[in-house]
């Protein structure tokens, strides 16, 4: 009984030694897809029941705390301006040329109808600083091996307790995301592709992110241009520049 | 006096139709002014009566950061409930809720929610929280109907609730709809759900903790408490007030219209008497009456149409509004559409103070009207009054 036990710790034990440190991987995830701050041109296309419709916008963001997004298509969101400061956002509409602060029930609703919540685009965590990870296994995504690895948050305040993503073995980028409650249900999912190297890193330009709670086929984020630690001025992340 | 108004009634009879058709616009004023407080009455003591039993109950402590028309303040408003306090809740005059926000998907849809956690066993509220003290491992939860419209939720369904704990963490667990109760107060309906406190309480890492304490019903001591704030029925049915307030202000246009047609018609008719029986007045003040007499005796005429359409009011006002304030008035609109606590059906009160009110404004107000046109008469010289020549 006792051999039968030790060889089975061994071979957990060695399946385990075959795959690489977690805290290694999210820090390569880190170097890839966080920056001091970026620039970048993105479509939201948001598959409706009947209807899709595509929201072009322009976001700045510095670090994890700071952003500011103004939509540049269609003619009806043009002009909107979003800002995000800590935990705090305010949206500016032209057509009311009111700012208002979205809190409470609002921050839960979705952002346009897409599947992504006020709160989901608050969120923007590196993901060592938060979570511990753990390899458990590899398999294949859209034709390429990854890892998988499930994180979970030493951070009581995360939002999402635990993850699990599909590495991209090679790039060091994930390819696919599950986002889980502290239950354990799963609540969110997306998909990341198109990868490009941009300046030594590899980027997803393409996520499509899906609700597991709500019905429909998600929302696709395309990336446009995209710039990573250019000169923004401390004045694009401020409550002022929401009117101009 | 006797004489003058023994007079009057003849004169008034006598002018037959013109008389009738003043007495029939001003009793139909009067019906109307108190039909129209009826309601306004009525509406308000069942919804002073439902929001007391349905939300307010004797008054309430509220955690010091909420503020239920601040949402950003609710995921900071909640504390532990100790002392006093607790002392209370244990003697059952005071029932604690925690109250915190959440996202149902109903059918695959999203839906914003207000969360509270109610205990099981109150009894302070008419909320029927008994329904969520079920021995099943699942989470019970009640909605109210209006919830339920909009949720397409039935009981015994299951849905998917998430939420976010103290930490902001989130989480999501399955709850089942264990009934759905019918209440004329939007305000712990619409866009709610309402769950066991102590499961509440469990999942947002909050035990023992609430938002609110809503004492019993009849409470008149409110014991000061560190970091909560006391709200008693003045402040907690403001709004209400306000509302039946601007109702009532609202509705003072109508009877203001209705009144000025009642009393401009009672003034013409005496404007219309003084000019065309000059020769009458003559006659009188020969005969022996003084001019303050003559102008009695004309201003009695006029408050008779006042008198005259109390009793025609009465004829067809109060089989119509008793029929009412027993049936009651159904409304196409239900005002907790509106947020509004208003029930389906109203019940007009009619009480003693607001009619007896009534006919005395509208008496006051038709003396006056009569009084001064008849004022003219006392400046009237008696021998031109005879020769009926214009004065």
């Amino acid at each position: 009984m006792k051999l039968l036990l030790a060889i089975l710790c061994l071979s957990i034990s060695s399946a385990y030694a075959q795959y690489p440190d977690g805290k290694e991987i999210l820090k390569k995830i880190d170097q890839n897809l966080s920056s001091d701050n970026r620039i970048f041109t993105s479509k939201m296309i948001i598959h409706g029941r009947r209807t899709s419709r595509t929201i072009e916008s322009k976001t700045w963001t510095a670090g994890e705390k700071k952003s500011f997004t103004e939509y540049l298509f269609p003619a009806r969101e043009q002009g909107t301006k979003m800002l995000k400061l800590d935990d705090q956002l305010w949206i500016y509409s032209p057509s009311t040329d009111r700012t208002i602060q979205i809190a409470g029930h609002m921050l839960r609703q979705s952002v346009m109808g897409s599947d992504l919540s006020y709160e989901d685009l608050m969120e923007d965590n590196r993901l060592l600083n938060h979570y511990n990870a753990v390899v458990t296994g590899a398999e294949n995504v859209a034709g390429r091996p990854c890892w998988v690895v499930k994180l979970t948050a030493f951070d009581p305040n995360m939002a999402y307790q635990g993850l699990k993503l599909w590495v991209d073995k090679e790039r060091n980028i994930p390819l696919k995301e599950e986002m889980y409650a502290k239950s354990g249900t799963l609540l969110k999912r997306s998909e990341l592709s198109n990868v490009e190297n941009i300046n030594g890193r590899w980027y997803p330009k393409k996520i499509v992110f899906k609700d597991m709670l709500k019905d429909g086929e998600g929302t696709e984020f395309i990336i446009g241009n995209i710039q990573f630690n250019a000169a923004i001025p401390e004045y694009v992340f401020s409550k002022a520049n929401l009117k101009k | 006096m006797l004489m003058a108004f023994k007079l009057a009634l003849r004169n008034l009879i006598g002018a037959g139709l013109r008389t009738w058709l003043n007495v029939i616009v001003l009793s139909f004023a009067f019906v109307v002014i108190i039909w129209h407080k009826g309601i306004l009455d009525g509406w308000d003591r069942q919804a002073r009566t439902d929001m007391i039993s349905w939300e307010a109950g004797g008054g309430q402590y509220w955690q010091q950061n909420y503020d239920p028309y601040d949402p950003f303040t609710i995921s900071d408003s909640h504390a532990p409930v100790t002392g006093t306090l607790q002392n209370m809740v244990g003697h059952g005059t005071l029932t604690p809720i925690l109250i915190t926000q959440g996202t149902i998907y109903p059918s695959g849809r999203m839906l914003s929610v207000l969360i509270k956690g109610i205990d099981p066993a109150q009894k302070i509220l008419a909320i029927p929280s008994a329904m969520l003290d079920t021995a099943s491992g699942d989470i019970p939860a009640i909605i109210g109907t209006s919830m339920a419209a909009s949720s397409k939720l039935k009981t015994g369904d299951h849905v998917t609730l998430r939420w976010r704990d103290r930490n902001g963490a989130f989480d999501a667990t399955e709850i089942r709809i264990a009934g759905i109760f019918k209440t004329n107060v939007p305000t712990v309906d619409g866009s709610q759900i309402w769950l066991p406190l102590s499961k509440l309480q469990q999942m947002m890492l909050m035990p023992g903790e609430a938002t609110i304490l809503v004492c019993k019903q009849r409470n008149e001591s409110f014991p000061a408490a560190a970091g909560w704030k006391v709200k008693d029925l003045d402040f907690l049915l403001a709004d209400m007030n306000n509302i039946i307030k601007s109702k009532t202000a609202g509705g003072m246009v109508l009877w203001g219209i209705l009144m000025m047609l009642a009393l401009l018609a009672i003034f013409d008719t005496q404007v219309l008497a003084i000019f065309r029986r000059q020769k009458e007045i003559g006659m009188y003040v020969a005969m022996g009456m003084t001019r303050r007499q003559v102008v009695a005796l004309f201003t009695t005429e006029g408050a008779m149409h006042a008198v005259l359409a109390t009793l025609l009011g009465a004829v067809y006002g109060i089989p119509l509004l008793a029929l009412q304030a027993i049936r009651g008035i159904s409304f196409p609109v239900s005002g907790s559409d509106y947020g509004i606590s208003m029930a389906e059906r109203l019940y007009p009160h009619y009480g003693i103070r607001l009619i007896i009110m009534t006919i005395l404004i509208v008496m006051i107000a038709t003396t006056i009207v009569s009084y001064w046109p008849a004022r003219k008469i006392a400046r009237m010289k008696p021998t031109d009054a005879l020769r009926g020549k214009i004065q």
